[in-house]
C-alpha cells in the first residue's frame, strides 16, 4: 500500500467510518464506498490539509475511484 | 485597529472555504472580532475542519435552527466561549430537491414548509435565541443575513425564491420589533457565488450569463469576498442607524433593467 493510499484510507475511514481494509485503489467513492457529496467534500478537504495539495472543485468529479485520487495527489505533491 | 475590534460575532453557515460565511469569519477576525461558528449534524466535522483554515482558531457550537432544544441550548453553548454577542451572521438556507429546479407548479406544501422553516423562519428563531446575549443597557448589536434578491422571479430558484421573499420580510419585522432593544437587522443580497449551496441549485449556470452581461461593475462568481465585506461592514458600527435594509452586493445587477 502506497503512503498516499494509506493516508487516504485513514481519511475515508475517519469521515465515513468505512473499514480501512475495504478501501482499495479499485473502489469507487460513490458506488462502492457510499461516500455522498457532503462526505466527499470533507474527504477532499482533509486530503488538501494532509498532503498539502489543492484539489479544485472541477477536478473532484474526475476522482471516481480511490486510485484516481491517489494518482491525482501523487501528481500534485 | 479593525472595524470589529472587541466584537464577538456568531457566524453560521461555514461549510467549506468557498462559503460566504467562511470569508465573513475570516475578515471579521482580521478586523479584530472574536468569532464563534455554528454548524449541525453531519456538517459539524466539516465545519470543525474548515475552522482550522481561519486566521485564528474558532470554536464550533452545534445548532440546528429547526430544533427547539438546540435553540434553547444555544445561549449556554455560546457562553462557554464568549460572554455575549455583538453580531450574528445568518447564512442558512435549505430547500428539498422538489422545491427547486423548475418544479414550482407541482411542489407539495410539506417541502415548501421545510424551505420556509429552514430558510426564512430561522432568521427569527436564531435572532431570538441569541437575543439575551445581544441586549442590555445601552448596548447595540447587529444581525446580518445572506439574501438573494427576491423582488423578481428567477429561473429554477422556485420556492427558494419564495423563501427569500419571506426572509426579507422577516428581517423588516425583526428590525421593527427589536430596534427598541438596539438590535439592527439587515441583509446582504449577494450576486450568485459558486458555493456548496449553489451546487445544489439546478440551472445555477443560467445566473452566470445574467451577471456576466448585466453587472455594470462586473461580478466574479468565484470571489465571495465582496459579499463578505458587505456583511462585515453591516456588522460594524459604521451603519449605526441602518436597519431593515437590504444592501445589494451584486455588481449592480439589481439596478439594471436589461
Amino acid at each position: 500500500m502506497s503512503q498516499t493510499l494509506e493516508g487516504l484510507a485513514a481519511i475515508v475511514n475517519e469521515v465515513a467510518g468505512t473499514p480501512i481494509e475495504d478501501i482499495t485503489a479499485d473502489k469507487a467513492f460513490v458506488d462502492d464506498l457510499d461516500i455522498d457529496s457532503l462526505s466527499m467534500v470533507e474527504v477532499v478537504m482533509a486530503c488538501e490539509d494532509k498532503f498539502g495539495v489543492s484539489i479544485p472543485d472541477g477536478e473532484v468529479k474526475n476522482l471516481r475511484t480511490v486510485g484516481d485520487a491517489v494518482a491525482y495527489i501523487d501528481a500534485q505533491s | 485597529m479593525g472595524i470589529l475590534d472587541g466584537k464577538r460575532i456568531l457566524v453560521t453557515g461555514v461549510l467549506t472555504d468557498h462559503s460566504i460565511a467562511f470569508h465573513v469569519a475570516r475578515l471579521a477576525q482580521a478586523e479584530g472580532a472574536t468569532v464563534v461558528l455554528s454548524s449541525f449534524g453531519r456538517a459539524m466535522s466539516l465545519t470543525t475542519r474548515i475552522a482550522g483554515r481561519l486566521p485564528s482558531p474558532a470554536p464550533v457550537v452545534e445548532l440546528d435552527v429547526t430544533d427547539p432544544e438546540h435553540l434553547a441550548a444555544l445561549e449556554g453553548r455560546i457562553r462557554e466561549h464568549v460572554d455575549g454577542l455583538d453580531g450574528v451572521l445568518h447564512s442558512i438556507g435549505f430547500a428539498p430537491e422538489t422545491a427547486l429546479g423548475g418544479n414550482f407548479l407541482h411542489t407539495e406544501w410539506p417541502d415548501v414548509a421545510t424551505a420556509l422553516h429552514v430558510s426564512a423562519f430561522s432568521l427569527k428563531s436564531l435572532t431570538m435565541a441569541c437575543l439575551p446575549l445581544m441586549t442590555g443597557e445601552g448596548r447595540t448589536s447587529s444581525v446580518v443575513g445572506l439574501d438573494f434578491d427576491a423582488t423578481v422571479a428567477w429561473p429554477k430558484y422556485d420556492w427558494m425564491g419564495v423563501a427569500k421573499a419571506a426572509f426579507e420580510s422577516t428581517a423588516r419585522y425583526l428590525a421593527r420589533d427589536l430596534g427598541p432593544q438596539g438590535v439592527r437587522v439587515n441583509l446582504v443580497a449577494a450576486g450568485p457565488l459558486k458555493t456548496i449551496a449553489a451546487k445544489s441549485i439546478p440551472g445555477f449556470d443560467e445566473f452566470e450569463t445574467v451577471w456576466a452581461t448585466r453587472a455594470p461593475i462586473g461580478w466574479d462568481l468565484a470571489d465571495p469576498e465582496p459579499a463578505a465585506r458587505g456583511c462585515v461592514a453591516l456588522l460594524s458600527d459604521w451603519f449605526p442607524r441602518t436597519t431593515g435594509e437590504i444592501v445589494h452586493v451584486d455588481g449592480g445587477v439589481h439596478a439594471i433593467g436589461a
